[in-house]
């Protein structure tokens, strides 16, 4: 303004003014207007700004969970039982695929889908973001990637991604002890720590798999990872690395396990063998088995039909969940009851005369030799099996007195063994009876009950944790895979009834009219045996051995047996029930033969 | 030959440009394009076209100040009018995707609505020359004509950022020559009863954008997602900032357009308020030098047509800074030659151009 001059007209001049007036307001107006704008800059950077500073942090930082590798199942000797495989899974970027259906056909022409791969696509591309890529096929086979690999051209947006997938190596043979991983569902993530599987795409469903959940699986990591707004990672910002699942040593000797199938033969049933020192599992067998590979990338619905409907149940776990009547292998615990009360003596002698009769009653409870087998004392009438001696024993001894015994063995409650879904088997008694029946003990009941039939049912590894509780002499501890418990004095009677029972159990496998002499010249070293027969239907009142080979086989009887070797200090006790085997001397026997032969060769 | 009058001349005024202007306009460039390195994700590309650009925007200020204040005055109606006409053509025949903008006149793109910013402060001022101001009625209604014609024809492209600058450089034009400020209220109240018919013209998307402004959290994800992530931008600088190149929000996206409109974004992140300020104190040097320099034009045409371009360059920066820290609603407009584009920086630059050239020739036209 100063260099302005006032060379033109007044006008000039004085429209000049008016304009240089509002331009001072307008020089006002801007500077307070920017004094204004700065304020807001000020509010938002300086006092607002933890606010902000924070919800910029949690727009850009994710945590992202890390799966932890599974333990690995090794058997005694270290073999690998459960193993994590190397595996090619084919994913798909759903946002990199234009068609998604018709590049699914291409695969299905390619490597096939089936209908339930095409589900879990579906389902799981719908909790996802785009972005994330979704399974398509897993555990792909060599050729199978060799095909996608040479079409890749068409196959736009998709990869093929290595993993780890769960595999037993030896199949059917394990199947029942280790059971298995599969997917994760809603009620797993109930049940688990969810926060520790956010990762994780697997859990134990069954067996050690799932009883030893916690400590296979292991620790999930967890990655802090920086992300765009479409929520990619951009990189990774801090890694707590996952704690990998302890391996898991089992008691089990790999070797004992398929020797024990092999003798089973075709017969189903179930085999245990326990170390009687320390209650550790040896061998675990039922059979038929299953394939566990099936189930860990999700079993398709024929096939888990089939294996439903199998006549034979292979998914039905039979040394644990299996409810057998004992029959004659109940005999050395009842003679053991009967010593404690003074019932009878090792001398006390009883004639066989092929039938028992309550007094005042006209039933007739057989012998299963026609005709009977004489004067018998305790050592022949375990020799023999002689039905007459535990009948009169057990009335003698009354069911109550019979019961107690046969709970201090175990007989109607879990073993606690290491796997889920054992079977605590049925212990009858007067109070068992009206508790759960709601009638009065009848004491013809009591006589069946002293050749193990009647209401009183065991599991294959009840009988075996039976047998190795007698062998020890009351001694043992609750039968384990992986964490051995301590043995316990659990029965105690004294020395000379253990002796007199031994010894009609030595005399049952090397003796001349022992039910199962048979199988004396296969084993190397003496042992202690008892056989049985397990009722499949209501034949009338005797147990009968060996005698009904015309029958169709699933009417035939169960086999049973149960030893312990060798017969000075025992180390190794077994219970087999072969299912339908018609005779416990016949079929079980042997089978059991066949896995202490085994096992006494390996001893030292 | 005696060539002191041209050394004279150009020790002080070079090429009619005024040193002191140019050099904070350069370094403001400059500034501009070490954060456009930035906030484009370090893509050097992006920084040399703009420095094309920009170099084209300063050619263009270097042409306008050689031409003289009463060309500018004798061609003022035919700009104006081509304008319009070119205006007309958009409506009939342009292009563009949403809002039609753009001529496609073949080998390039033309914005017409561009050249208005300066065609219609520059009639405005045209036509107030030698006439007694403050304006009568008659004048003023002719003046408020020009503006609104052009203005509404840009509004119905739609382009509400460019129409709102359109009608601020004409409305200054009026403004300074003076106008009762009965009648300015008069204005604002017509403006105000004429807002809800104005609401109705409105196309959804700028209602959105007028509504998510009032309260962006209830649109975090849709409309709000722009004002909400600015203003974290923002906030998160703090005081000194996060550093050059180290803007999350921009390099995660979560910024829009963090190398156009939402440039000043990434600064404040990046340099905090004390680069905001720094920033604020170098815009507020080129505005009161631009004042200087148009109010010492020889007539009020010259001071009325240069403050109103500085009013412009200014409404740019008000705008912009008011959009991005959530005091405005969003509108396209860009921070004044920093944000990536050429269009608004040429027109800027030659509105500079104009200034320097009206101020270089104060004391020549005696």
């Amino acid at each position: 303004m100063i260099l302005a001059e006032s060379t033109g007209t007044m006008l000039d001049s004085d429209n000049r003014r008016t304009v240089d007036r509002r331009i001072w307001f307008l020089v006002a107006f801007m500077v307070l207007a920017l004094l204004g704008v700065l304020a807001r800059f000020a509010q938002l950077q300086i006092l607002e700004h933890g606010t902000y500073a924070a919800r910029a942090e949690n727009n850009r930082v994710r945590l992202r969970a890390i799966a932890p590798n599974r333990g690995l199942i090794l058997d005694r000797t270290g073999r690998v039982l459960a193993e994590n495989r190397p595996a090619y899974r084919l994913v798909m970027v759903p946002e990199r695929v234009s068609d998604i259906e018709s590049t699914l056909d291409t695969v299905d022409s390619l490597v096939g889908l089936t209908d339930s791969e095409r589900e879990q696509f579906r389902l799981v591309r719908l909790r996802n973001r785009p972005f994330q890529p979704v399974t398509i096929k897993g555990n792909l086979d060599e050729e199978q990637v060799a095909i996608l690999a040479l079409d890749r051209h068409r196959l736009e947006g998709l990869d093929i991604e290595p993993y780890l997938i769960r595999h037993y190596p030896y199949g059917e043979a394990l199947a029942h002890v280790l059971g298995y991983v599969a997917r994760l569902d809603e009620s797993d993530l109930n049940r688990l720590d969810a926060d520790n599987y956010r990762a994780t795409t697997h859990t134990g469903k069954t067996g050690i798999e799932r009883y030893y959940e916690e400590q296979l699986h292991g620790r999930s990591g967890v990655e802090r990872v920086e992300t765009n707004a479409q929520g990619r990672m951009v990189k990774v910002l801090e890694r707590t690395p996952p704690v990998p699942g302890r391996d898991l040593r089992l008691t089990l000797d790999l070797d004992l396990q398929l020797a024990a199938i092999e003798a089973l033969g075709e017969h189903p049933g179930a085999v245990v063998a326990l170390d009687i020192e320390t209650g550790g599992v040896l061998a675990l067998v039922s059979k038929p088995g299953f394939d566990p590979n099936l189930f860990v990338n999700g079993i398709s619905h024929s096939a888990y039909r089939a294996l439903l409907e199998s006549p034979q149940r292979p998914l039905f776990n039979r040394f644990l969940a299996g409810g057998y009547e004992p029959g004659s292998t109940v005999k050395p615990f009842i003679a053991l009851a009967g010593l404690d009360a003074g019932r009878i003596t090792p001398e006390t002698r009883v004639f066989s005369s092929g039938s028992f009769r309550l007094p005042g009653h006209s039933r007739e409870y057989k012998d299963w030799r026609r005709g009977g087998h004489g004067w018998v004392d305790l050592e022949s009438a375990l020799e023999q099996s002689v039905n007459v001696f535990f009948y009169d024993l057990a009335h003698n001894l009354g069911i109550d007195r019979i019961s107690r015994e046969l709970a201090l063995f175990g007989f109607g409650q879990t073993t606690g063994i290491d796997l889920p879904g054992e079977f605590d088997g049925v212990l009858p008694s007067r109070s068992w009876k009206r508790r759960t029946l709601d009638q009065a003990w009848f004491p013809g009941e009591t006589v069946i009950t002293g050749i193990g039939q009647g209401f009183i049912v065991v599991t294959p590894l009840q009988l075996a944790h039976a047998a190795a509780t007698l062998a020890g002499r009351g001694r043992a501890a609750p039968p384990r895979l992986v964490d051995l418990e301590p043995p316990a004095m659990l029965v105690e009677h004294r020395p000379e009834h253990w002796d007199a029972v031994f010894n009609g159990m030595h005399a049952v496998v090397h003796g001349a009219r022992g039910t199962a002499r048979a199988i004396a010249a296969s084993i190397p070293v003496e042992i202690g045996g008892k056989t049985g027969t397990s009722q499949v239907f209501g034949r009338p009142d005797d147990e009968v051995e060996d005698d009904d080979e015309e029958l169709p086989w699933f009417l035939r009887n169960h086999a049973l047996f149960i030893a312990f070797a060798p017969y000075e200090n025992p180390t190794i006790a077994v219970a087999v029930v072969a299912e339908h085997g018609g005779g416990g001397s016949s079929v079980a026997a042997p089978v059991a033969a066949g896995i202490l032969a085994r096992a006494m060769r390996k001893a030292p | 030959m005696n060539l002191n009058w041209l050394i004279r001349e150009f020790r002080h005024q070079p090429f009619r440009l005024d040193p002191l202007l140019c050099g904070l306009l350069l370094g403001l460039m400059l500034l501009g394009l070490a954060v456009l390195y930035s906030a484009s994700d370090a893509d050097i590309g992006t920084v040399w076209r703009q420095a094309v650009r920009l170099g084209l925007g300063v050619v263009l200020m270097v042409v306008a100040s050689q031409i003289t204040p009463a060309w500018y005055r004798r061609w003022a109606p035919w700009l104006y009018a081509l304008g319009l006409a070119l205006l007309v053509a958009v409506l009939l025949f342009g292009v563009g995707r949403g809002a039609t903008r753009w001529l496609d006149l073949g080998v390039i793109r033309f914005q017409p609505s561009e050249m208005m910013k300066i065609a219609v402060p520059l009639m405005l001022a045209a036509w107030l020359h030698k006439k007694p101001l403050p304006p009568g009625l008659v004048d003023f209604a002719v003046c408020a004509l020009l503006i609104a014609v052009p203005t509404l024809l840009i509004a119905s492209q739609p382009d509400l950022g460019t129409s709102l600058l359109v009608a601020a450089g004409g409305g200054m034009v009026l403004f300074l020559s003076g106008v009762r400020w009965r009648w300015i209220a008069a204005g604002a109240a017509t403006a105000v009863a004429a807002a809800p018919l104005l609401w109705n013209m409105l196309h959804d998307y700028q209602r959105n954008r007028v509504l998510t402004f009032i309260d962006p959290e209830s649109d975090p994800l849709g409309q709000g997602w722009n004002i909400i992530q600015s203003k974290i931008a923002v906030g998160t600088g703090g005081l000194t900032g996060r550093g050059w190149l180290d803007s999350t929000q921009s390099r995660l996206e979560f910024l829009p357009e963090p190398h156009t409109d939402f440039i000043l974004s990434v600064i404040a992140e990046e340099f905090g308020f004390i680069g905001v300020a720094a920033l604020f104190t170098l815009y507020a040097a080129i505005v009161l030098r631009a004042v200087f320099l148009a109010s010492q034009a020889r007539d009020p045409f010259g001071r009325m047509l240069g403050a109103s371009l500085v009013f412009l360059f200014f409404v740019y920066l008000l705008v912009n800074a008011g959009m991005i820290s959530g005091v405005m609603p969003v509108v396209g407009v860009p921070l004044p030659l920093v944000s990536y584009g050429g269009t608004s920086a040429a027109t800027l630059l030659a509105g500079f151009g104009i200034i320097m050239s009206f101020y270089s020739r104060r004391k020549m036209l005696k």
